[in-house]
This record gives C-alpha cells, structure tokens and sequence, in this order.
C-alpha cells in the first residue's frame, strides 16, 4: 500500500475477480480531472479513496498539465468535463482552470463547499455568465442536519457546507447536493425531504438532490465490511443491460499518475490505463467489486445517471 | 421537385390543437414538406387525435423514446428521468397515453424509423430523436460541447442534425457551414413565460449556401388544450404549464443554466 494514512482493506473487498466482461469505450463523452489528487481537508469516514489532508498518493495537477488535457480533449470531441479531488477548491489555480474549461464546454465540479471565498465564486460566477455552457456545482452533504451528517464528514461539517450552499446561491448558482446513501435505504423518503427542508431552510427555492449509493471501498470498506463474496459483474450479468450505464463506456480521469479508467478505482494500480489519452481508450475489464454498484445503480458519477430506481 | 422549404415538428406529446395548427402555419409559410422527430404521445389528452393530423398532411415521422415505448407496452416511457417526481409525473402521462392509444396506432409506431436523412439543396439533413448516436440522449445546449457536436457531423456524415427530446429549442453553427439545432416541442412550451410552442423551418435559397434554420414560435388554442386535459383528470401541474408557459415537471434533469432560465 502506498500511504500509512491508508488502513488495510479487508481481504473479501481487494481481491479482484480474475476475469471480468470488458467495457469498451464508445466514445470519450466525458473527461474527469482529479485536480487536487487525494488531497482533501476532510476525513470523510465513507471515501471511497481515502481522502484526507496527507494523503498524497495522488498528487495535484498543474495549470500547465491541465491546459494540455484540455488540448488533447478537444481531438477527442470530449462533450463534458468533471473537476474532483480530494477537494478542488484547495487548488489555487483552480479558478484559471474552469475558465479554460469553461471556454470548451460544460464543467461540474465535486466539493465539499467548505472552502468557498467571495472573491473564487465571484470570478466563477462570472466565467460561467461568460460561458455558453453550464457550470454545475455538487456539494458533498450526507445527512440532512449535523446529527446525521457529521460523523461521517466531521465534526461542524453540515454547518460549513450549507453556509457554502448558501454563498453559492448568492453569487446565483444553483448547487446540487449530493449525499452518499449512508442511511437506511428504507427511510429515504423521509430523508430526502429533510434534505429539501434543509436546503429551502438557507434560502433554496428550487433545491436538487442527487443520492449516490455507497461504494464500499476505500475507507469505505472499513466502515461497512465491505462488498459480499457474490457481488461481482458477469458476463449473464450483461445480456439484456444497456453497457452505456458504465462509466468506463464514455469516461476516462487524469490523475498526476496518467489516464485512468474511472473516478472510483483510481487507487486501484489496474485502472491505470497509460500516460495518454490516446494510450487509454482500449475495454476495461470488470474486475473490481465497486463495479457491481456501477452495474446495480447505472452511471452513478454522473450528474443525471441513472440513479434512484431502488434502494437496495 | 427538389424541395427548398420544410418544415420540422419536435415533440407532439397529444398537443393535437398545437399539431393542427403547426400543420396549418407550415403551409402558409411554403414548406413543401413536413417531419416530426417523434415523442407523438405523453403530456396532452387524446392521444389517438394526433394521427389522423399526421397522415392525412404526409408528415413523415421519426420514432422517439416515447413513441418505441407506447409501441411495444414497455413498462415506462424510458424518458432518461433519475429523480422520483420526475419519474412519478412521467409515470401519470405514460400510462394515461398507453391506455388511450389504439392497437393500431401503436403498431404503426412500432414500425418508425429511427431516424430520417434528406437533401436539402445539395445539404446532407439528419433527422433524429436525441441525437443520432442515441434515442433518448438529452443534448441541451448548455450541456454539449461544440467539439462534441463537429464529432457528431463528422461521425454521422451530416451537414444539418436535427433533434427534439429535451423539449427547449436552440441551435449552434459549426465547422465548415455545418449545424445543429433542436427544433423544440409542439407539446408544451419551452419554460420562458409564454404560451406559445415552436418548430423548426428550413430554407435554401440560389442566393445564400447552407441551411436557414428558423424557429418559429406558434400560438394556438392552449386554454380548450387545458380544458380538454382537465376534462382527462391529468394532473393539475401539467395544465399550469400550458396556461403559463413554465414548466411545473421534468425539472430536475435541467442543466443549471436552463434550470434557472425557468421560474421553477
């Protein structure tokens, strides 16, 4: 394992199966870039890659290096970009960047919406009145008051992210929370409306929820045991099922390692898929347990996937 | 005769009053023929009034999400919704419109094709439902990369791709002349304040190269369309959008900047 802030999985989620279906990609629909790395002022208990303030293992991308992805994105007629970390906003170039991507075309950014200034979202808001494309803000919240929240973001978390919900509104964004499914999922109808009471309760008119399940890797893994012995993808699995529900199908991130598969398994030392763009567009195998949920929910990391159906 | 004028409906969605008069404004204005990108059914009342408008003016049809699920009796209309409201109001419509929809219609929409390519003065025009990769990709403006879209022409061989699906109209030049546009829906308005709906137009003059894409907006009769729907006990939501002109539904798949154009 590369970082001692990392603790050992357990053995049942690591392991990979030893072949999967392979996914190929379609057609580069999305880029992600993972800015910040694993880089995060956060110890989230529930991240998926371990994120915190030391966590280095994936490293910070440059504005040079991120102005070359956008070169190269363009000979692939990327559609849309997705900015995550770690957490984006520790990132000083991180403004600089948007506006490029902004100039290209769509732009979502991951946040935990504690670390907004006056003076970042202001320059946002106006590179985005600039820009013909939308720029989507998801605010990571996942509980709906500070009781719920809390002990899995940390302690004052809820308070600091509403009050970055409530700037974002300000500077006339209209942020999407985006809450892990850490609840039982037979209480999700009263959750979700707690979350609409919270969110209208700092002044959002037209609150958007966006529910993730949760991918039991990472630290993850630690706080719910992980992944069963039977959750893998087959191929049975497939016949009948709509590939372009994977990520993998129209997706790749840049980290400061290379290209990898998706957003979810860049810990992970197969879903390095080469230095290139070009070098990263082969199939990928299923092999990894997270891809289970993929498979279940249906492109999960994107802002419209298909999520929601059940909650199992 | 090579045409030089026509005209291209987006989503009827039952909206026959809209349909009729679309039909009517179309003529006046010299097309010489007529499409729909699909979505004939959902929304409005009545759907079966639609189709005798449609044969009898030769409208030529491409088959939607909508159209391939009423077709078939699929279990819901595979509209790309993620959230529940959405998915609850979309499950009011669809099963409102499987039920008034005749054995004979939806066999004719079983049998539509998924998309339309005609020459327009020498143009290359690709017709389809989302976008020609995908029936029920939503391609909203603020959402769709210009480089993404040249990808689009280039990879399908068109110099004019047309679309419907998200219900808003817009378009965009591209490289070499080329273009995209949304035609819009006739089916509701587009979330702007006004009562009217819109379709496309699309000239070639000797004078000019390329395509003239105009759109057209279009009032009709929406206050007997709200009686007519009230009469049907569809939802309450869906005739204040009609009255109103802002979307009450289907918001949540709104992308920021089309979301705050709207009131809701």
């Amino acid at each position: 394992m590369h970082s001692a802030s990392s603790p050992a999985l357990p053995a049942e989620t690591s392991r990979l199966a030893r072949s999967g279906p392979a996914i190929a990609l379609d057609h580069l629909d999305a880029l992600w870039l993972q800015v910040t790395g694993t880089v995060c002022n956060l110890r989230c208990a529930h991240c998926f890659i371990s994120c915190a303030p030391q966590n280095d293992s994936l490293g910070f991308l440059t504005l040079e290096t991120v102005l070359g992805w956008l070169d190269t994105a363009r000979r692939h007629a990327v559609k849309e970009y997705y900015v995550t970390g770690g957490e984006p906003f520790m990132h000083a170039d991180l403004p600089r960047m948007l506006e490029a991507m902004l100039r290209r075309g769509p732009v979502t950014v991951l946040t935990n919406g504690t670390l907004f200034t006056e003076r970042v979202l202001t320059r946002l808001a106006a590179a985005e009145a600039a820009s013909a494309y939308s720029l989507e803000l998801r605010v990571s919240i996942d509980g709906p008051n500070p009781e719920t929240n809390d002990p899995i973001r940390g302690e004052g978390t809820f308070e600091r992210a509403m009050e970055g919900i409530r700037k974002l509104l300000d500077h006339g964004f209209l942020p999407i929370l985006t809450a892990a499914r850490v609840w039982d999922p037979a209480d999700e109808e009263m959750v979700r409306e707690r979350f609409f009471t919270a969110l209208r309760d700092v002044g959002c008119e037209r609150p958007r929820l966006k529910i993730l399940p949760s991918l039991r890797i990472g630290r993850e893994a630690i706080r719910t045991g992980g992944y069963d012995r039977h959750h893998w993808v087959t191929e049975e699995m497939l016949e009948f099922y709509d590939r372009a529900q994977f990520l993998c199908s129209n997706s790749r991130i840049v980290t400061s390692r290379g290209v990898h598969v998706c957003p979810i398994l860049v810990e992970h030392p197969d879903s390095l898929m080469g230095p290139t763009l070009e070098g990263s567009l082969r199939p990928f195998e299923l092999r990894h347990r997270a891809c289970f949920t993929c498979w279940h929910y249906g492109a999960i990391c994107s802002n419209y996937g298909d999520i929601g159906r059940d909650a199992t | 005769m090579r045409p030089e004028r026509i005209a291209v409906f987006g989503g009827i969605y039952s909206n026959h009053l809209a349909l009729e008069a679309a039909l009517e404004d179309a003529r006046a204005r010299g097309a010489q023929a007529l499409y729909c990108l699909g979505d004939l059914g959902g929304f409005g009342p009545h759907p079966d009034r639609v189709f005798p408008l449609l044969h009898e003016a030769e409208v030529k049809v491409v088959q939607g999400n909508y159209d391939h699920a009423i077709g078939h009796g699929l279990a819901d209309c595979r509209c790309g919704y993620t959230d529940p409201r959405d998915n609850h109001f979309a499950r009011i419509s669809y099963e409102y419109t499987l039920r008034n929809t005749s054995d004979r219609r939806r066999a004719w929409m079983r049998e539509l094709p998924p998309e339309l390519r005609i020459s327009l003065g020498g143009k290359r025009v690709l017709m389809c439902h989302g976008s020609p990769r995908r029936t029920n990709e939503f391609l909203w403006e603020s959402t769709t990369s210009t480089d993404f879209l040249d990808w689009l022409t280039r990879e399908y061989e068109a110099d004019v791709i047309l679309a419907t699906h998200t219900g808003l109209h817009w378009r965009r030049e591209l490289q070499g002349g080329r273009a995209f546009a949304n035609v819009g829906v006739l089916g509701r308005p587009g979330n702007d304040g006004h009562t009217e709906v819109g379709y496309a137009l699309l000239s070639v003059s000797r004078d000019r190269p390329g395509v003239d894409v105009e759109i057209v907006s279009l009032a009709y009769d929406h206050e007997r369309l709200a009686r007519e729907m009230q009469d049907e006990n569809l939802p309450r939501e869906f005739v204040e959008t009609i009255l109103t002109g802002w979307w009450t539904t289907c918001l949540e798949v709104l992308p920021a900047k089309e979301r705050r154009r709207g009131r809701h």
